[in-house]
């Protein structure tokens, strides 16, 4: 048995929130699907309401301040991020985009990635493939090809997509992303400073 | 240990008034406050460079050169020289000028500039800041220690039998420190040469600072200078006094409120619990300043900026009176009785250096009495100055 970390995202506003409610949902298939896999998988849950204001400072100050420092360092260490957001005005709502944008360029690259998004119908629904894929392939995350929309009508035991239903879409997408956690070895926590080339080799290169 | 101020030499808007300096009032308030700064016992003053507005340092040699002639101790300096955009040679040329009318009372800190349409205005791109920061820093370096250099470099046309003048004063190089906030590359380069790195991060967490000083120091060890904790190391801070710290908070709050750089983000009171920002009273800021050196080791040279957010001319000099009396010397004294031995007080001043070089064997004797390849003229024997200063 190995350990392996899957971070949750989710910038659902309102209390409770069903972009909460569908982030729970794709976190407990893929736990389930790596543990069929003989994989033990911790959740990390963020809601993005709680750091609002410290994502804002961070955008003005350009360092993260209080309980924005743990997340970024949780994102930074995880095997695995599900990422939910609302769809806003036929996208994702502005303060996921600004948690984002406060992200290191470079750390979510080849990070096996799980794409969600609420709205009020599904006729909001390709804007995970407009709009949430190509932000995290500009980012160089390893998308799996499962994203999943969840609309109001999916959540009742009648109505929604009848041929392919919500729980189905779930767990089709948590076992994509348990597959590709489970592919790769765990992440290692990497010194801060282990990237920086020599004096020789800055000598070297200029 | 030393403590000074720097300025960035912004033109701001003061908040509580609407009143806008022109650039010419600025740079004279900044003339002001340097030549205040030195009456009141401050050890240092720098001024930033800058090549836009609202800024208007763009030239600090000039600045600094008056300076030299107008003030009595302080140490001047800069905050940053821009080793990226600059030409490399201009700059060996004017801070030896420097040095040699200051008679040695000048250090300079290199910094890359972090305004993106600089560079293209002068030729070069930010993109390659890092690599620039290291060609121009050692073409610099060989400009000021060997009298005739031969050199070719992929950021600059190439020299051939060039010879930078004046040299430096009694054939030692000012001392350089190198200032980064985020960059790791610029740690190693200052601990590579042995030079100083000032870490300014007033708006950054102190961990960050310590986090890049604590690498800075054990490479300065790698690389043979001394053990990590002879490292020479400075630190940027940013503090607002009366007092009555009540009245210091209400005082600075419409700055703070304003400011270009964190106006309209963080509370006055987040931004004094994430940052080295501190606003209240004089023990207040001895009590967090003091302890600084809990996280960063014992350092050389603690900077203050005082002159920002729009804050008039008579409340900077009225700070820099409070600094000088109310807190320098009980920092000051603290700082030397926790200092161990073995760690040097300040940074290197010129007669130091001197004697360090004479000590070593590495003063140039032959180059003293240089001859000028192309006139067959001599300098004149700067050994007899060096014993002046250092006897």
């Amino acid at each position: 048995m190995s350990d392996r970390t899957i971070v949750v995202i989710s910038a659902g506003l309102s209390q409770p929130s069903s972009t909460r409610l569908l982030a729970d949902r794709l976190a407990e298939a893929t736990v389930a699907e790596l543990a069929a896999r003989g994989i033990t998988a911790q959740v990390q849950t963020v809601d993005l309401r709680d750091v609002a204001h410290e994502i804002v400072n961070m955008t003005l100050t350009g360092f993260p301040s209080g309980d924005l420092v743990p997340v970024l360092e949780q994102v930074a260490a995880a095997d695995g991020l599900i990422a939910v957001t609302p769809v806003f005005s036929a996208s994702y709502s502005g303060l996921f985009k600004s948690f984002v944008d406060v992200l290191d360029k470079d750390a979510l690259v080849d990070r096996p990635v799980l794409l969600g998004a609420t709205g009020g119908t599904g006729r909001h629904s390709l804007a995970l493939e407009y709009a949430m894929r190509p932000l995290f392939a500009y980012l160089r995350a390893d998308v799996v090809p499962t994203a999943v929309f969840a609309a109001t009508d999916d959540w009742a035991t009648a109505g929604g997509d009848d041929a392919n239903p919500l729980p189905a879409r779930i767990r089709r997408a948590g076992r994509q992303l348990a597959e590709e956690v489970a592919d790769r070895e765990p992440s290692a926590p990497v010194g801060l400073y282990d990237a920086v080339p020599s004096f020789e080799q800055l000598l070297g290169g200029s | 240990m030393q403590f000074g101020i720097f300025t960035v030499g912004d033109v701001t808007t003061d908040p509580t008034t609407g009143h806008t300096p022109d650039d010419t009032e600025r740079v004279r308030a900044m003339l002001t406050i340097a030549q205040h700064a030195d009456q009141a016992g401050l050890d240092v003053f720098a001024t930033g460079e800058h090549h836009n507005p609202p800024f208007v340092p763009s030239s600090p040699t000039t600045m600094l050169g008056y300076l030299a002639g107008s003030t009595k101790n302080i140490v001047l300096s800069t905050a940053t020289t821009l080793i990226t955009t600059n030409d490399p040679v201009r700059l060996a040329e004017e801070y030896a000028m420097l040095q040699v009318i200051s008679d040695g009372r000048m250090d300079l800190m290199m910094g890359r500039g972090n305004t993106g349409p600089v560079y293209p205005w002068f030729g070069q791109d930010i993109r390659q800041g890092i690599p620039l920061a290291i060609e121009n820093y050692a073409l610099l370096r060989r400009l000021w220690e060997e009298e005739v250099v031969d050199w070719q470099g992929k950021f600059r046309t190439p020299l051939q039998g060039f010879t930078s003048t004046p040299r430096p004063l009694d054939g030692v190089p000012p001392f350089v420190w190198h200032g980064s906030i985020r960059s790791p590359e610029i740690a190693e380069q200052a601990a590579y040469y042995g030079d100083g790195f000032l870490h300014n991060g007033i708006f950054w967490p102190i961990e960050h600072a310590a986090q890049m000083i604590g690498f800075y120091r054990q490479r300065f060890e790698h690389y043979g200078h001394g053990q990590a904790d002879q490292a020479i190391v400075g630190l940027g801070g940013q503090v607002f006094m009366h007092k009555s710290s009540q009245e210091a908070v209400k005082q600075f709050r419409p700055y703070f409120d304003e400011a270009p750089v964190y106006g309209h983000g963080p509370s006055l009171e987040e931004f004094m619990r994430d940052t080295p920002l501190t606003v209240g009273s004089p023990q207040q800021v001895i009590d967090r300043y003091g302890a600084m050196r809990d996280k960063i080791g014992h350092y050389q040279r603690q900077m203050f900026l005082m002159d920002h957010a729009g804050l008039p001319l008579k409340t900077v000099l009225e700070q820099i009176d409070i600094l000088a009396e109310d807190v320098v010397p009980v920092l000051r004294r603290e700082a030397e009785a926790a200092r161990p031995a073995h760690v040097p007080a300040n940074p290197p001043s010129h007669a130091e250096r001197v004697a360090a070089a004479r000590a070593a064997g590495t003063l140039p004797v032959a180059a003293v009495t240089a001859t000028d390849h192309w006139t067959g003229r001599t300098a004149e024997d700067d050994v007899e100055a060096a014993d002046a200063v250092t006897r």
